[in-house]
């Protein structure tokens, strides 16, 4: 069970004595005590790109917000249109404040017309709880179950086979961003959703606390033949960042639009309103665009690095790191829009050097 | 934890092999190159440029993060293994195998730790 921490006390997640069982290397983020790494991320990245890997996630916040006007906040709270969705399926979002910044981006699972499950950030869970629970309108209410759930995500080209060894082949989601409820797996009642953040095939499977450590243990037993190894913290920002997937805090906060960086397929204009419509509207066409640098120089090109050409700056970096299955260093920036073509080459610098980067299409990786 | 015998230590994890009298081979200790993790990158120095003992004079960088190198000595780099600019992951592999610089010229020298040492220092570091 999630144990309640005081102060600065990190808190652990159901899986914590799993991952001290297993070797892993425990470091506290967004609150919790979770493993950076078993043996190496380059290892635990591969393994995901070319078998599987199994990621704790128990730490992100989950929220069921139900009532006869439960569409009306969904749609009225996020900026992506609900209307037109069906039970048993997911959608991600972004959610923003009356400036048109971001609060968090999320994804929303529809379990029925009055009731959805809202998935969150773990760095902005009570962020995000008090701010909905703020901006409710009418017969609706909000829950935060995030003690309530643990989540692990089984990620790669072989989890449907792996998982197929713990649960019915008929009750594993089919398609992705769908999902389903109350399937067993290892025994145990389950939500389980095929989507994921490593750009990869993968399901996120919700369970109870308790359950938990259960179904990670018999995962990985089956899974060993296969391949499958525990996966940490460091192999899932090198897996997002290769797939570009952004990541709050970093390519959006509650300065920067969703349309300014590169999210304009989760906001839907034509909604009657929504937070943050009329200052996206009065803000006009973004200024700055999202692009991906491939690091063509030396070196690693990480975050809040300012970006050049020819000695003018022309924005800065969002994240950046070492991709290990494309064998080299990527950024993600937000940069004058005026100078976002493709192939243009500019500098990065990184502690006092100016390293060679050039604009290439994102996703910088695509699974087959 | 491997520390041969045959080298001296820094505190900051450095092995140093004294060639001549002053005259040193140094890199990377296997407890850094563990704590370290996969390393993707490395900078080094110049032949002829000069170095001071207890001041970062190369980096080496991994997927998660960039660290400094100091130099064990005062003196001038005489020698720089090329091989590891290319393959850094031989750090990894091989750290007593795999020398950054020689430092010839040398007038000083941080304090240095036998192997008993610094297997005492490391456990505590641990």
């Amino acid at each position: 069970m999630k144990t309640k921490g005081s102060g600065n006390v990190e808190l652990k997640t159901p899986l914590y004595e799993c991952h001290v069982a297993l070797g892993g290397k425990m470091v506290p983020f967004a609150g919790y005590l979770l493993p950076v790494q078993y043996t190496d991320v380059i290892a635990e990245h591969m393994a995901v790109r070319k078998q599987a890997g199994l990621f704790d996630v128990s730490h992100m916040g989950e929220v069921i917000i139900s009532g006869p006007d439960a569409l009306f906040n969904i749609n009225n709270l996020y900026t992506n249109d609900f209307t037109n969705m069906q039970n048993g399926r997911v959608r991600y979002s972004p959610m923003c404040n009356e400036n048109g910044g971001v609060v968090d981006d999320l994804i929303v699972y529809r379990m029925a017309a009055d009731q959805y499950l809202v998935v969150v950030n773990a760095a902005n869970r009570h962020k995000d709880v008090e701010w909905m629970k703020n901006h409710l309108k009418g017969d609706v209410v909000l829950e935060d179950l995030s003690d309530s759930y643990a989540q692990i995500a089984l990620q790669g080209p072989k989890s449907r086979e792996i998982l197929a060894k713990v649960a019915k082949e008929e009750e594993i989601p089919a398609k992705y961003y769908t999902f389903k409820e109350c399937i067993t797996v290892a025994g145990a009642e389950c939500l389980v959703s095929q989507t994921g953040y490593t750009g990869e095939h993968g399901y996120e499977i919700y369970c109870k606390p308790e359950d938990a450590p259960g179904i990670w243990n018999a995962l990985l037993a089956v899974g060993k033949e296969d391949g499958l190894i525990p996966c940490g913290l460091g192999a899932r920002d090198t897996l997002r960042l290769e797939a570009s997937m952004p990541l709050y805090g970093h390519e959006m906060d509650d300065t920067i639009s969703p349309l300014e960086t590169g999210l304009d397929f989760g906001v839907k204009m034509q909604k009657e309103d929504f937070i943050g419509k009329k200052a996206i509207v009065e803000k006009g066409e973004p200024d700055i665009k999202r692009v991906g640098l491939k690091v063509t120089g030396r070196g690693i090109v990480r975050e809040h690095c300012n970006v050049y050409i020819e000695d003018q700056k022309i924005g800065e970096t969002t994240s950046g790191t070492h991709c290990p299955y494309l064998g080299g260093a990527y950024a993600m920036a937000l940069i004058d829009k005026a100078h976002a073509a493709e192939g243009t080459a500019m500098e990065a610098e990184v502690r006092g050097r100016k390293i060679q980067v050039e604009i290439v299409p994102l996703p910088f990786y695509k699974k087959s | 934890m491997n520390i041969p015998k045959n080298l001296k230590y820094t505190k900051s994890h450095e092995w140093v092999e004294v060639i001549e009298e002053n005259k040193i081979r140094t890199g990377l200790s296997d407890f850094a190159q563990s704590a370290l993790g996969s390393l993707v990158f490395v900078n080094l120095p110049e032949e002829g440029d000069d170095v001071t003992a207890g001041e970062a004079y190369a980096d080496v960088e991994s997927v998660k993060a960039v660290s400094d190198v100091n130099s064990p000595a005062t003196g001038t780099i005489s020698a720089v293994n090329e091989e590891v600019l290319d393959a850094p992951e031989k750090i990894n592999e091989n750290p007593y195998g795999t020398w950054f610089v020689v430092i010839s010229e040398v007038s000083e020298m941080v304090e240095l730790m036998d192997a008993d040492a610094y297997e005492a220092f490391c456990r505590e570091e641990e």
